[in-house]
């Protein structure tokens, strides 16, 4: 017979199941999440940190988890809540079952429990303070364990990047990802929570990426003489996250290419003056329509963000940090018309707050690293002509 | 960028009669587009054999053809109603080859219509086989290896390589028709030979065998910008092997990981632009190596199928409705979610739930038949079931099959008895998966019945956690709330947990409710609750949260009826539909109960709200307390979906639920032997001497009294189960030992056969005070063969005005006598001018649907309202349901003659050795599905129905004749007829020495069993199979004997020749045959002949 777990919301609501993965107390924010495939992938995605995820698909774990599939080195996720947990993995790639994996981890699950109804308290009342408790900690009086669940501080305002981000600088080489040609671009990526799929995406396009923590500055990165700038997704509130928004707009200034995932739209967003806002209970899923603008078609996305950039949905407009020019919603999810990407027209920048990278999800949005790679070849080649002409220029002038 | 403003009006082609692999679910779709491109403001023109469908109710086209789905006849609509284009993607493989036929045959092209939904190449691309291979190559994915050939040496050449085992599969069939797996090179001889004949460009593919892998399909969604979307993936609990269609199959897939899962997404998508399906659905079908994940791509199918219907009702996401729209020039983002109403259609649905679809079979209905599964589908049903998680929805889909022995049992197994089901389940049968359960339950493991069966050990352990839940449930003292919540956790119904532990389900329910242990119902949303839900869409779980709303009136719940199965099939589904389409109209709320994905009734649209739910005792008495508590219960509807609901009927009302319509005590009065002859003999009325018997010596006892042959049968069966007419006591003596478990409960009831009489069936209503006949029907069989196998023909061609007004005056006797309060079904048989009454079923019957399109008055809508207490004078004057004067039973001489004609599913059976099963007709229905064909006269309206049915008859060629001693007098005048008519006649000894006598020429050819006298000298099996033969007639000699007659009529079958049977069709066919010759047959709408009806009506009654 499993420990007895709990699951409280900071509203009081309370739901009692039964203990997954190791024992003790897990607190975050309750957020769901609808994909049905994945949790390997969710887990150990870092915007997941200090979050307890719901998951709305029943069956959880049934092809037990394998080293391939992860998206980082470790489970983000604060904690754990799954309606069926697997009792015996099946799948020719699984090494191990999810259940010993969340226990090895030390992360804290609740199975048994409605998760249906866990959502649709959450999608009415908003993403909130929740906290799971299991074993010897659940027989402690509930009064105590809402009071825990009250006095962690809430997401909004949190600053989580750093706490996630790599420690040291590395570089990923296209070669490890099958690409054997000439390396086509030099990019620098500030890891913000970065998944391990999207340096796969831009090596196997022949993309070498210097890695840097989330705390490097615009002189480190720039002295890499970067063909372009990307920023990662991440956990946290990005109104937090004032450093990384001067570290792109130096780049903005500088000219070079700029491409942000999730909290890199955030970012982008803050960096051309927009504000951020937390959304009622976000979007979690693989499943989410977003509609791209320029071409009208719509693509099956995978999403994960809590917060939103605020910008004007209707035509170009002028970025409130003016020296940018212009700017437009490139994206929008077709759900409820939450800002979904951004695309700058005077500066060579775009961005999206979905993730092309997958993993876990549709691959409907992998044009968005051609995308990328189009601006850097422009880039380039304009500089190159730039050079010529200023030599050309020069030989003149003499 | 909205739709198209160039198409005025739109053909739609149905899918034809009920078959098995191609069933109700083409009329659930093909409702849908119906509605939709009425929405649209289109002028809708539709093609449909099938009268028991709702998708040919005159108001949902504006031209409705109930005529076959042939090239010939849809050129004759095309050249009457001249459409701008023609919708072929929502009538099953029977609109697409009609389609693929018109665009070759240069008819579209003629008449200037364009293909929407699909196009030519695409289809082509698709179903074509070795074209499919390509594509999968273009888009980086692996076919298995395969070969097409077209004769029997290219497949021997072809198996040198492929080694056997090996699949066989006959391009362009539906539902796997013809299809095998080769074990032998005799295996192979026969179902390539048989494949060549079924695949219409005698095509057929060899495949490396891939048995075993795990097995997958998804269901994708396209428009004209590109935008791509996947409906659903659906793991197969049965691994390759087994036909999709006969697999257990679960969504969402379980077993793929994330990468696994966007890899045969990726593919999918890849597939559908290079095979260039512009907009609508296809599905794609996948398998996987479970050991090495490699993948192959299976098949696709350009177009909706019988998954696209399963993954509707599985997401909520009305894959129908929305490739229509798309058709019409909408796009996915442009087409709001009915569901949620503010998202769009261009999202992927997200499930919070496991949903479970199990095959229902037929198989007794064919002892003959093998019932090893095979890559040729052979289910003729299925029920749907939705749970918070695997086991729940396993164990609910199982008790929906409302099949005995269809639920797991739990009984403790034998050690001794584990092998042998361990070695028993390497073969796929209906029985595998209790085998299975048995097995681990009996001790075996996981790896073990994994090696055995290949079905995927996530899936073994669940049956494990069945067991395990089971063993807690025996071992447990009492009913406590922590066992009793266990269970139902994982979907153990109360009789399961009563069984265990020696309680009646009574007392697990008392103890359950009181503890308040009670299922909630949860909401098909599409989205995982991320958004707010507007369509009351609700399946049970025992989970925490309720989330039914409030209603504001009391509810009218209608219990539907099951999965499809051999007598009880989409007819019944038809008067639930059209009872909660007359309800809702009338301003009631209706509740529908089913569990079947198939049918439009499943459809949220259809009813005020709807429980996808099995239909028994304690899954509807919980939806009633659910109702109950949520705003009240008006009544419950148990007479309109056939036998499933009518047998809760007596529970339910013992519950103290109101019954709307007929009372139990009604029903039972007209079920009950006894009460029923009492009932006649107060109307002066008689039945065939009969008695009821719990013994042989009862079963003798009568027997002898009232004289053979007589016809037995089990009590209380719908569609014949069982019944047999024996024409001795050896035979009887076999029929009681054999056929049936007599019990003082269900005793045999054994009448006096009536030979040489004329059948005759009458639906009416009756609401206490007034009748409305609504027809009756004349059989074309004598009586001896069930009314649902039999051609029958209404108004009656041969009936006097004399007998009508006593099938008149009796029906109406029946209907006051047993108390009907609705619909009520009554079959008489006319022998020598005296009445028989043979019996009374006070219920929706089987033909209300073809009463109700021949006649043009909806009888289930008028039975609806009488049980809500609408008087039939009202249902006249007021609601016009019914016309205001006549009925269906004195027709204008002008009427209309409709025929309708059972299609039978011989051709999917195989015995153990391979041949075909007998196809004679007898008491036991065995027919799938029934087409009606329409005329202004009798023999083209025949000729109609076998066009639609069976085959075209033949308008020249050659007729073989072999007939038994008995009928040898009654044929002469009908094949003297047709060497006039310049056919060749072809017999055997006997027939061709009686019609020599007659002045009859024929060539006499020598039976099977007779040597040939020469070498060369053919057979007429062989004549058959060269195709030399146009028409058989054969009727049986008798007995049990698998003879001459057998083979004989088995290569027709294979060979897809109409065979006759019996000389009272053989005598019509050749007048049909004549009118064929004689006229330019043409088509005509319902819509035109009602405009005639109702001016005879008038001329009539001015």
């Amino acid at each position: 017979m499993p420990a007895q777990a709990l699951l409280i919301l900071e509203d009081g609501r309370t739901f009692r199941g039964s203990s997954y993965g190791a024992q003790g107390t897990a607190l975050g924010e309750a957020v769901f999440t609808t994909g049905m495939t994945g949790y390997q992938e969710t887990l150990t995605d870092p915007s997941y940190a200090r979050q307890l995820i719901v998951q709305t698909a029943p069956h959880i774990g049934n092809t037990g988890v394998n080293k391939a599939d992860n998206e980082s080195d470790r489970i983000w996720a604060a904690g754990y809540i799954v309606r069926d947990a697997a009792r015996r993995p099946s799948n020719w790639r699984s090494e191990g079952t999810l259940d010993d994996e969340l226990s090895s981890q030390g992360v804290v699950g609740i199975q048994g429990v409605d998760t249906r109804a866990i959502t649709r308290h959450l999608r009415e009342r908003g993403s909130m303070k929740a906290g799971i408790f299991s074993g010897a900690d659940a027989s402690r009086p509930e009064a105590d364990l809402l009071a825990d669940v009250l006095a962690q501080p809430a997401m909004a305002g949190l600053r989580l990047a750093e706490e996630v981000s790599c420690k040291e600088a590395y570089v990923v080489e296209p070669a490890e990802h099958g690409w054997t040609g000439e390396t086509l671009f030099n990019i620098v990526a500030l890891d913000l929570g970065m998944k391990a799929m999207t340096p796969a995406r831009f090596a196997e396009r022949g993309v070498r990426l210097h890695v840097l923590p989330a705390t490097a500055t615009f002189e480190e990165a720039q002295a890499l003489n970067p063909d372009g700038v990307f920023i990662s997704n991440g956990p946290g509130d990005p109104a937090t996250a004032d450093s990384q928004v001067s570290f792109v707009r130096s780049f903005l200034e500088a000219g070079v290419p700029y491409f942000g995932i999730c909290f890199g739209n955030q970012i982008l967003g803050r960096a051309l003056g927009f504000g951020t806002y937390k959304l009622r209970y976000g979007h979690r899923g693989m499943n989410q329509p977003v509609l791209d603008r320029s071409t009208g078609k719509v693509e099956i996305t995978s999403q994960n963000h809590g917060f939103a950039v605020d910008a004007p949905l209707d035509g170009p407009t002028q970025a409130p940090e003016e020296r940018f020019g212009k700017v437009q919603v490139s994206h929008i999810s077709l759900n409820d018309q939450v800002v979904e990407g951004l695309s700058c027209m005077d500066v060579p920048a775009f961005s999206v707050q979905y993730h092309p990278e997958a993993a876990a999800g549709p691959h409907d949005a992998a044009y968005l690293f051609d995308r990328f790679i189009k601006l850097m070849t422009d880039y380039k080649s304009a500089q190159r002509k730039n050079t010529q002409s200023q030599t050309t220029q020069s030989q003149e002038d003499k | 960028m909205p739709k198209r403003e160039d198409l005025k009006s739109v053909l739609v082609i149905g899918s034809g009669p009920i078959v098995i692999g191609q069933a109700a679910e083409f009329d659930y779709s093909g409702t849908q587009a119906l509605r939709v491109l009425k929405e649209e403001g289109l002028r809708v023109i539709l093609v449909n054999s099938n009268p028991a469908t709702i998708m040919t109710d005159p108001e949902f086209a504006d031209a409705t053809y109930v005529e076959p789905i042939t090239p010939e006849v849809v050129e004759k609509i095309i050249a009457k109603e001249r459409p701008d284009a023609i919708l072929p993607t929502l009538g099953g493989q029977t609109a697409l080859n009609t389609a693929i036929a018109l665009d070759k045959n240069g008819v579209l092209e003629k008449y200037n219509v364009e293909l929407i939904g699909a196009n030519i190449a695409a289809i082509e691309l698709g179903e074509d086989r070795e074209k499919f291979k390509g594509v999968v190559e273009r888009c980086g994915a692996e076919s298995a290896r395969s070969f097409i050939i077209h004769t029997l040496e290219e497949a021997f050449a072809a198996a040198e390589d492929l080694g056997y085992p090996m699949v066989v599969r006959p391009s362009f069939t539906m539902g796997g028709l013809g299809s095998g797996l080769a074990y032998t090179p005799s295996d192979l001889k026969r179902i390539v030979g048989q494949g060549l004949q079924y695949s219409p460009t005698t095509e057929v593919l060899l495949e490396e065998s891939i048995l075993g892998w795990k097995e997958y399909e998804l269901e994708m969604m396209r428009d004209k910008n590109d935008n791509v979307v996947v409906v659903c993936s659906i793991e197969n609990f049965d691994p390759v092997g087994v036909h999709t269609g006969d697999s257990i199959t679960v969504a969402p897939a379980m077993t793929l990981t994330d990468r696994e899962y966007q890899n045969l997404r990726d593919i999918s998508i890849a597939i559908i632009r290079e095979v260039g399906v512009d907009t609508g659905g296809c599905n794609i079908q996948f398998a996987i190596e479970p050991d090495t994940g490699r993948v192959v791509v299976i098949e696709m199918n350009p177009r909706v199928s019988r998954s696209s219907a399963l993954a509707s009702k599985a997401t909520g996401f009305a894959i129908a409705k929305i490739a229509t729209k798309l058709s019409l020039g909408y796009t996915l983002d442009e087409i709001p979610n009915d569901i949620t109403q503010k998202t769009p259609a261009s999202f992927e649905p997200a499930l919070d739930y496991v949903v479970v679809k199990v095959p229902r079979f037929a198989f007794e209905k064919f002892p003959a038949a093998d019932p090893t599964l095979t890559t040729t589908m052979k289910s003729v049903g299925e029920a749907m079931s939705m749970g918070r998680n695997f086991t729940e929805a396993l164990q609910k889909a199982l008790r929906s099959l409302e099949q005995k022995g269809a639920s797991l049992d739990f009984s403790s197994v034998n050690e001794l008895d584990v092998p042998e089901l361990i070695e028993a389940s390497k073969r796929p049968t209906t029985e595998r998966l209790s085998q299975v359960q048995r097995a681990l339950l009996g001790g075996a493991t996981v790896e073990q019945l994994y090696a055995a069966t290949g079905i995927d050990p996530w899936f073994l352990d669940q049956l494990v956690l069945l067991n395990e839940v089971s063993a807690t449930i025996r071992q447990s003292t009492s009913l406590s709330p922590e066992m009793l919540k266990l269970a139902k956790r994982h979907g153990f119904s109360d009789v399961q947990i009563g069984a265990l532990t020696h309680n009646s389900e009574a007392v697990v329910r008392g103890v359950r409710q009181a503890l308040n242990i009670r299922p909630v119902y949860k909401t098909v949303d599409t989205c995982a609750a991320e958004f707010a839900a507007y369509t009351p869409y609700h399946y049970s779980s025992y989970d925490e949260e309720d989330e039914l709303a409030l209603h504001e009136k009391p509810s009218v719940i209608i219990l539907g009826s099951g999965p499809n199965r051999i007598g009880q099939g989409i007819e019944f589904d038809y008067s639930c539909v059209h009872a909660s389409m007359a309800l809702r109209k009338a301003g009631y709320e209706t509740v529908m109960v089913n569990c079947n994905p198939e049918t439009v009734s499943t459809d949220y649209d259809v009813s005020t709200r709807l429980y996808f739910e099995p239909l028994t005792l304690e899954d509807v008495l919980e939806i009633i307390a659910a109702e109950d508590r949520t705003g009240g219960v008006m009544g419950v509807f148990v007479q309109l979906g056939g036998q499933t609901p009518l047998k809760l009927a007596q529970e339910l009302a013992d519950a103290g639920v109101p019954i709307l319509g007929t009372s139990p005590e009604a029903i039972d009065l007209a079920e009950h032997r006894g009460m029923f002859s009492r009932v006649l003999d107060e109307a002066g009325l008689i039945a065939p001497k009969n008695g009821t018997a719990v013994s042989f010596n009862d079963a003798k006892k009568i027997a002898d009294e009232i004289g053979y042959p007589v016809l037995v049968r089990p009590s209380y069966v719908l569609g014949g189960r069982g019944m047999e007419i024996v024409y001795d006591e050896p035979n009887l003596s076999r029929y009681i030992k054999n056929a049936t478990e007599i019990t003082e409960a269900h005793p045999v009831l054994i009448d006096r056969f009536l030979e040489d009489a004329i059948e005759i069936d009458v639906d009416a209503l009756f609401d206490g005070k007034d009748m409305y006949l609504g027809g009756i029907m004349e059989h074309i069989e004598e009586a001896g063969i069930h009314s649902g196998d039999s051609a029958c023909v209404l108004p009656p061609i041969t009936l006097g005005k004399d007998v009508q007004e006593r099938v008149r005056a009796a029906t109406r006797a029946i209907a006051e006598g047993v108390g009907v309060r609705g619909l009520i079904n009554i079959q008489f048989a006319l022998a020598a001018d005296i009445l028989y009454v043979l019996e009374a079923n006070p219920r929706a019957s089987r033909t209300v649907p073809f009463v109700s399109k021949a006649t043009g008055v909806q009888m289930a809508k008028a039975a609806a309202l009488i049980g809500v207490g609408v008087s039939i004078a009202h249902l006249r004057s007021v609601h016009h349901i019914l016309p205001e004067v006549g009925d269906g039973g004195n027709l204008p001489d002008n009427a209309p003659v409709a025929v309708k004609e059972a299609v039978l599913p011989f051709n999917r059976f195989r015995t153990p050795e391979g041949h075909v099963v007998d196809s004679l007709l007898g008491p036991e229905m065995r027919s799938t599905g029934e087409v009606m064909g329409i005329d202004k006269h009798f023999d083209t309206a025949f000729a109609k129905s076998q066009a639609a049915a069976n085959g075209a008859l033949p308008v020249s060629g050659t007729v073989f004749v072999s007939v038994a001693n008995r009928d040898k007098r009654s044929i002469i005048m009908a094949v003297k007829r047709l060497v006039d008519l310049d056919y060749k006649i072809v017999a055997t000894g006997g027939t061709a020495d009686v019609l020599r006598r007659n002045g009859i020429a024929s060539t006499t050819v020598r039976k099977i069993s007779q040597e040939g006298t020469a070498s060369g000298d053919r057979s007429i099996v062989d004549l058959i199979n060269d195709g030399e033969i146009d028409m058989i007639f054969n009727t049986p000699s008798g007995g049990q004997a698998r003879g001459d007659g057998y083979e004989i009529r088995a290569a027709a079958v294979s060979n897809g020749r109409p065979c006759i049977t019996t000389v009272a069709e053989f005598n019509v066919a050749v007048q049909a045959m004549e009118a064929l010759r004689s006229y330019e047959w043409d088509v005509t709408s319902l819509q035109e002949h009602a405009v005639v009806l109702a001016a005879g009506l008038a001329a009539q009654n001015a």
